[in-house]
């Protein structure tokens, strides 16, 4: 990937972008709602007309991907999305290739430089929002080049079409490379409306397709942020107060300094945050450890882990925003015969990238370069022409490969740290936070918990469900006019009201509860992740409540539903669910519908002791509409599970004193190889609707099929997560 | 001045002995492939190899290592068989995601091989279990290095 050149006015912007080009086509680029994934369509008129193409020299809105074609034959896509372990580079190409009749490998990649207003990379949206325009780009210039081409052999247009970077006049053989062509090209207008090909003439969607970037990050040259090595850079350390709101209270700089290597220690008392620079990370590390930092740890002290949860339990009770409802489900809940209430707890959650924390500025009086991974470049600038005042087309960012982003990057306040800290140096500073900081300073994926009752028919089957979540609001800080005008974070939204099921009445309660002294954000799939475990274990304790078996219970709920009843009956049968299994094990089932995907997944575990889990296999079913690059979305699955199995069996951030209590993998533990399932099968229903997500989808499974699977082989329910929690004791003497 | 045998070569680096290799190939000789991401030998981002070993190179003082062999992921023969049939297979099976962990991930697979031709699901665990990947690639680790050993038989 190569660095890409600075934003500034549009045509400014076009110059250096199709620098030297003979063909550089434009693409508005819809930006998802929100960093994350809404199964609800964007509110009328909230989004520019999706897919539209346009000339850059008459763009009335900055466009923000490109195609730039070479009079070289060099192929250029330019895109806003970062590449971050979900394949998206691949399928982009895959996308655009198969329009425009190139192959895979004579494109190149180059992330686009802010300034579309969309390059946000989070919520599983990507391929969601460039199907369509990404083809109609690559439409569009295919037929410009082919116009292009047949007037210049003064043939019909209907006579030639596209093949490997080339445009063939099919009666008589001949060939003209795309460059050849490029400059006539641009010259004509481009289609507003160009013709798609037929999907059943795709060459490469829907066939699997290696990923782009393999080979340079097995033969280590793929440049994540911690690789950038800018000429005379320095590097930085840092060490923020533990206590969130605390302050600095002193520290001995002498003895920082005296450290060989280190050259300058740096204060930003806004923020209280002490950075320690030197020639390489190791003396900066030393002198970061010889400054014996002393902080005042002001009001949040008093916060541990047991302040956020009583907080969260006090909000089951009181007044609540109605987020959603159908029919007067609290009143058929007060007249019925038959109920059961359940009440879940989660705990806060780190990201743990395996790229910790890192950043580069360059600050100089005319200008601003940084270097960094992020999910949200815009902001990542926004913030450095803030506080350098310089203008905006003085800034630039070269996005890095991410070492890993699962939503932590879509927060830049790394980068607004940097910048702060490079003003006050000369040299490029590149800040890496240690393991330490980046886990204990993470904006951790919030905890909460949430309440359901159900009134339930002679069958044990739902007449009315009320759901209360208890806990932040995400959107509220992120993105404040996301937050409805009652103060709800449609985000919620996801895998509750979201749902392959339908309840004949429902409602939706939301108390807001921020939890103090931390800031929190969001993750792989915050709606989703949190809401499947919840809505999943639910179900689940309701089919054994009927004693009916969990997979016909949900099969009679999903009559009406046919592609979720699809992907649960192929997932039992390819499971061998009702087949009977070792003695020892269990099986655990858990269907969804987020992100505009759907999925069952199933999961097979032993519990040779009750602290101790063995994966045995996972089986899931995925219909995510067409599916573009089969394998990915496969790996995606795979990766996805894994992350929320280590999760869902061991991670919560703890607070002691208001500091976090887990530093490093040694005290925050991550799914290891022989931990991890001996066996996932993941199987792709066939389809032709527009793509769902997929990034999060495999997470969001992870805790609800396996605490259920759990729950079959103990006997009783996992309400709390981590799974391997002793909370989880507790919880089961509460149940009757 | 230390001397350090790094990829073949002879490397003389001014720092204090108690410095990691990590910090030394990366802010010293410039040298990324090898990644940070624990800084306590607790997740194999780093891993190298030492004499053919996999090491950690976050807690590996190079005041420690003497005349030791320090091979690193770009130092590697690109034709030796072993690391050609490691980095074909997970290039065969897209193993790779964000691939931050993936240097750690083939020089311990490498050096996995080189002692175990023909290592059993167990074995794999075993050596590998020390590498962590926070995308979720384990399934895949495994069966890349199962096609590597075939590849080589």
């Amino acid at each position: 990937m190569t660095t890409p050149a600075p934003r500034s006015t549009l045509a400014s912007r076009r110059q250096i972008l199709g620098g030297g080009s003979a063909l550089l086509l434009a693409t508005f680029w819809p930006a998802p709602r929100q960093g994350r994934a809404q199964g609800t369509p964007p509110p009328a008129g909230a989004a520019p007309e999706q897919g539209m193409l346009v000339d850059n020299a008459q763009a009335a809105f900055a466009p923000n991907a490109y195609i730039r074609i070479a009079t070289d034959n060099r192929i250029t896509l330019i895109l806003p999305n970062v590449e971050m372990g979900q394949g998206i580079y691949t399928s982009s190409v895959m996308l655009i290739a198969e329009e425009l009749g190139i192959d895979m490998a004579q494109v190149d990649i180059e992330a686009a430089p802010p300034g579309g207003g969309a390059e946000i990379t989070g919520g599983s949206t990507s391929v969601m929002t460039e199907w369509l325009p990404l083809r109609q780009a690559g439409a569009a210039a295919r037929s410009m080049l082919v116009q292009a081409a047949a007037t210049r052999w003064q043939v019909a247009v209907a006579e030639c079409t596209t093949r490997s970077g080339t445009i063939v006049h099919i009666p008589t053989g001949r060939t003209l490379p795309f460059g050849t062509v490029a400059a006539q090209a641009a010259t004509l207008l481009v289609p507003q409306k160009p013709t798609l090909k037929d999907p059943a003439t795709y060459t490469l969607l829907g066939r699997p397709q290696h990923r782009i970037d393999s080979a340079i990050k097995v033969e280590g040259r793929a440049i994540f942020g911690m690789d950038v090595q800018v000429p005379g850079q320095k590097i930085g350390t840092v060490a923020a107060c533990p206590v969130g709101g605390g302050t600095l209270a002193g520290m001995n700089k002498t003895a920082a300094l005296a450290i060989r290597g280190v050259q300058a220690v740096l204060v930003n008392t806004a923020n209280n945050t002490v950075c320690v620079v030197a020639d390489h990370y190791w003396a900066a590390r030393k002198g970061l450890r010889a400054l014996r930092l002393q902080w005042h740890d002001g009001l949040n002290a008093h916060v541990t882990t047991q302040t956020i949860y009583d907080q969260l339990h006090d909000g089951l009770n009181g007044p609540a925003i109605v987020a959603n409802t159908k029919g007067d489900a609290p009143a058929i809940i007060a007249h019925a015969a038959t109920t059961h209430t359940a009440t879940y707890q989660q705990p806060l959650l780190a990201h743990a990238t395996m790229e910790p924390i890192n950043c580069t500025a360059h600050v100089r009086p005319d200008g601003c370069d940084i270097w960094t991974g992020t999910q949200i470049a815009d902001r990542a600038c926004d913030t450095a022409v803030e506080l350098t005042g310089l203008p905006k087309d003085k800034v630039r960012v070269h996005c890095q490969y991410i070492g890993g982003g699962f939503g932590r990057r879509l927060e830049h306040e790394y980068v607004t740290q940097c910048v702060e800290f490079a003003r006050q140096v000369p040299y490029p500073l590149k800040i890496i936070w240690s393991r330490e900081e980046d886990l204990t300073h993470d904006r951790y994926r919030p905890a909460y918990v949430d309440q359901m009752t159900a009134a339930l028919d002679s069958r044990g089957f739902i007449t009315a469900l009320t759901h209360r979540i208890v806990g932040p609001a995400v959107v509220a800080r992120w993105d404040p006019p996301e937050l409805t005008k009652d103060g709800y974070d449609e985000d919620l939204s996801v895998a509750t009201v979201i749902t392959p099921y339908t309840y004949p009445a429902y409602r939706l309660e939301f108390a807001r509860r921020e939890a103090p002294g931390i800031v929190t954000a969001w993750w792989r799939g915050v709606g989703g992740t949190r809401g499947l475990f919840v809505v999943e274990g639910f179900i689940d304790e309701l089919a054994h409540r009927a004693g009916a078996d969990p997979v016909a219970y949900r099969r009679a709920m999903l009559a009406r539903n046919p592609r979720a009843l699809a992907v649960l009956d192929k997932a039992a049968q390819a499971a061998g669910w009702n087949t009977p299994l070792p003695p020892g094990r269990a099986r655990g089932v858990a269907v969804q519908f987020a992100f505009g995907s759907y999925m069952a997944s199933i999961a097979e575990v032993e519990m040779p002791e009750p602290d101790n889990v063995i994966i045995h296999r996972v089986t899931a079913v995925v219909d995510c509409g067409r599916v573009l690059n089969p394998d990915q979305v496969i790996s995606q699955i795979e990766g996805g599970l894994i992350f929320g199995f280590s999760a869902a069996l061991y991670n919560e951030i703890t607070l002691e004193g208001g500091r976090v209590q887990q530093s490093n993998f040694n005290t925050w533990r991550v799914m290891r190889m022989n931990e991890a399932p001996c066996k996932i099968d993941v199987l792709l229903m066939p389809s032709t609707e527009d793509p769902g997500g997929i990034g999060e989808v495999g997470t969001a499974a992870a805790a609800p099929v396996l605490a259920n699977a759990m729950a079959a082989a103990q006997g009783r329910r996992y309400r709390t997560l981590p799974l391997l929690s002793p909370r989880n004791g507790a919880d089961h003497k509460e149940q009757g | 001045m230390l001397s350090l045998n790094i990829n073949g070569q002879s490397h003389q680096v001014d720092v204090d002995p108690d410095t990691p290799l990590l910090w030394v190939l990366r802010d010293v000789l410039g040298m990324n492939a090898t990644k940070f991401g624990c800084g306590i030998a607790q997740c194999g981002a780093c891993t190298v190899h030492m004499d053919g070993r996999a090491v950690r190179a976050c807690n590996l003082p190079v005041g420690l290592i003497g005349e030791r062999r320090i091979s690193t992921l770009e130092g590697l023969n690109p034709a030796d068989p072993v690391t050609k049939a490691v980095q074909d297979a997970w290039v065969a099976l897209d193993v790779v995601q964000c691939g931050y962990c993936q240097p750690g991930q083939i020089m311990a697979a490498i050096a996995l091989l080189r002692a175990v031709p023909h290592p059993t699901d167990e074995q794999i665990d075993s050596a590998m279990s020390a590498n962590l990947c926070r995308c979720g690639t384990y399934v895949r680790i495994r069966a890349a290095i199962h096609h590597a050993a075939g590849a080589l038989a």
